[in-house]
């Protein structure tokens, strides 16, 4: 493995009343965490490639363990997102290497398709800092039952040197959800968008 | 009076390291919260005891549910903790009705386990946290075993909700070095040493 994983973390909520209606069968989400090394911490380093080699291999590991918590085929998955946090002795930028140009191939392998965008969320921050993965459908990112986030955080983690990178999957939408739009079940999944 | 579950929400970390060398097995550690409706909130009732057999079967659901979140094997799993937050229109009282229902469950199903389980409760406002203490589940006195996990339910507890917390964890703190009485020392069956 590339990445230096201190710890992975693995997060898993399940929603059975909303507003003190029963939701059956409950709505699930999962979140998969990895706290590694930032190999960039420290100085400012031109050239990020490694930060995206990690984000390549975190992609998949992550996308796979969150598939695995929630007991479901890589296409029962219906949402996605992700994050990262990096802490004090790096840059905002290493969250862009690791998360935008290579982490979406593999995540998407792991949901099976994923013809949406992948929404993300980065920020800079100290051990236990939270961070909201943004969610979105993961074919059709106009699906508006399945815009939300989810609050993820690990308390010792980042330390100055590290980075938290997060992938979060669901097998369902909002809880209640009743505003309208596209739905899971009208979403063509062609372009991504509807 | 029933107990209504709005929903669960776990932890599960796997620690290869922590600046040391990494373990040739990572410690595992699990939590397994559950949000339910405090039906004594907002009011003072004396006679609440009676709820604490009322949760037990959702304490030995909790407890299955967490064994098998650390891959299924009883045997593994070495330590444990328990917690709960209550809701600000609750009462401190109120955690300690998990005591009973959350112990019992995690003792039945972990093989009659000797210690006592380690525990803290508060009030606090949705997304409060607490740190749920972890010793070993046959002795209270290993000293590598002593560690906690900091857990917190973002959207809860809500004023009228109390989250009810269990801890296991598979193996020692992962560079554990302080001495003290170790693991494959334990000798009574006092559930101390």
């Amino acid at each position: 493995m590339i990445s230096k994983v201190r710890k992975f973390v693995i997060l898993v909520e399940e929603t059975h009343r909303e507003m003190g209606k029963d939701i059956s069968p409950p709505t699930r989400k999962a979140a998969a965490l990895a706290v590694i090394e930032n190999p960039c911490a420290g100085t400012y380093v031109e050239d990020l490639e490694v930060l995206m080699q990690i984000g390549e291999e975190l992609g998949g590991i992550l996308g796979e363990k969150a598939v695995a918590a929630l007991s479901i085929t890589p296409a029962e998955a219906q949402s996605y997102g992700k994050a990262a946090i990096v802490g004090s002795d790096g840059e905002l930028e290493h969250a862009a290497a690791i998360l935008h140009p290579r982490l979406g191939k593999p995540l998407r392998q792991a949901v099976e398709k994923g013809a949406a965008l992948v929404p993300s969320s980065k920020k800079m921050g100290g051990a236990g800092t939270a961070i909201d993965v943004a969610l979105g459908h993961k074919d059709a990112a106009y699906v508006r039952s399945h815009f939300d986030a989810m609050e993820v955080r690990v308390p010792d983690a980042p330390r100055p040197g590290e980075i938290v990178v997060a992938v979060a999957v669901t097998d369902s939408g909002r809880p209640l959800p009743r505003v309208g739009g596209l739905t899971h079940e009208q979403a063509e999944g062609k372009d991504g968008l509807r | 009076m029933q107990v209504l579950v709005r929903k669960f929400w776990s932890v599960l970390e796997e620690i290869h390291h922590e600046g040391g060398p990494p373990a040739a097995t990572p410690r595992r550690v699990g939590a397994l919260a559950a949000v339910i409706a405090n039906p004594f909130a907002g009011r003072y009732v004396d006679d609440i005891a009676p709820f604490m057999e009322t949760l037990k079967p959702l304490g030995l659901e909790m407890a299955a549910r967490l064994i098998a979140l650390l891959g299924g094997d009883r045997a593994a799993i070495d330590g444990f903790g328990k917690g709960a937050i209550i809701g600000t229109a609750g009462e401190l009282e109120h955690g300690a009705l998990w005591h009973v229902p959350g112990g019992y469950a995690m003792r039945e199903l972990l093989g009659d386990a000797k210690a006592i389980v380690p525990s803290t409760k508060k009030v606090a406002e949705a997304g409060g946290r607490i740190d749920i203490p972890i010793t070993h589940i046959n002795a209270s006195y290993v000293r590598s075993h002593f560690d906690a996990l900091e857990v917190h339910v973002p959207d809860a507890p809500a004023p009228d909700e109390m989250v009810l917390i269990l801890v296991m964890a598979v193996g020692s703190r992962v560079h554990a070095r302080v001495g003290g009485l170790q693991a494959a020392e334990i000798t009574g069956e006092d559930g101390l040493r």
